[in-house]
């Protein structure tokens, strides 16, 4: 697979997905190996959690297969809505919005 | 081998009783190398399966991470060990398990659950999330809701509530 990249993650999630809006953050520090991102899409509507995730997982599969560390917020429009001027890439897990041990 | 790494673990949670306990890899993954059939190599075999089954079924709160509780080796794996402190998580209802001590256990884990990545809680052999779903449980207040409900707190201590 060629390599990921920010805009290669933003445009497979925007075309398999539905997403309306993507924000893809590498947050490896620039190797290319950890991704954070926040996807709205009206494909989340009456998913919860759990549900969201494994449909962006399965969307997903090779790239998430070939990267370190991957995060995920997943929004519907209407929620998305809310909270549009603070929604963002979630960096839990990560120190300074860089995460650690990329090498394991 | 497997009772050998309770013990240490009971002692290690004797004397750090906030820490969690850890596990050393399951036994049933130091089964007799065979050769593997390339049927084999592509499936999840049954002795991981058990193995993992049984590791599931181990204690009520069971992670799968990188590193130990005391140490562990990923931000996001610290993350869910700092949730589950916080949430006051009985170590004697908890276990973990350390996926880099074993590349089978490693994989395999991933295809059990059909979850890609790691850290990954299970409660009550149901698995839960990783760590973005357990960050979000922690802060709507769905995750206390569920270590209430299972009964797996430390008694008398109120798991610390976050605003």
């Amino acid at each position: 697979m060629a390599s990921i990249t920010e805009a290669s993650l933003r445009e497979a999630i925007t075309q398999r997905l539905g997403a309306i809006h993507v924000e893809v953050t590498d947050m490896s520090g620039g190797c290319g190996q950890a991704f954070t991102s926040l996807i709205v899409s009206p494909q989340f509507e009456d998913l919860k959690s759990l549900k969201r995730h494994r449909l962006v997982n399965t969307a997903l599969k090779d790239e998430i297969a070939a990267i370190h560390a991957w995060t995920a917020k997943c929004q519907t429009p209407q929620e998305w809505e809310k909270e549009k001027d603070t929604a963002a890439p979630s960096l839990d897990g990560t120190v300074g919005g860089h995460v650690e041990g990329t090498s394991q | 081998m497997f009772s050998r790494s309770l013990a240490s673990s009971f002692l290690r949670q004797a004397a750090r009783p906030a820490a969690a306990a850890s596990r050393a890899p399951l036994s049933a993954f130091r089964a007799p190398i065979s050769p593997l059939t390339p049927f084999q190599i592509r499936l999840l075999s049954d002795t991981t399966r058990t193995a993992i089954d049984k590791a599931i079924a181990s204690a009520p709160v069971v992670l799968f991470m990188k590193g130990t509780p005391e140490t562990p080796q990923c931000g996001f794996s610290r993350a869910v060990i700092q949730i589950l402190g916080i949430q006051g998580v009985s170590p004697e209802k908890f276990a973990a398990f350390n996926v880099l001590e074993d590349p089978e256990l490693r994989a395999g884990i991933k295809e059990y659950s059909d979850w890609p990545t790691i850290p990954q809680l299970y409660v009550d052999k149901q698995f839960v999330g990783g760590c973005d779903i357990l960050v979000s449980m922690h802060q709507n207040g769905d995750l206390q809701k569920l270590f209430e409900e299972q009964k797996v707190l430390v008694e008398g201590e109120e798991g610390e509530k976050k605003e």
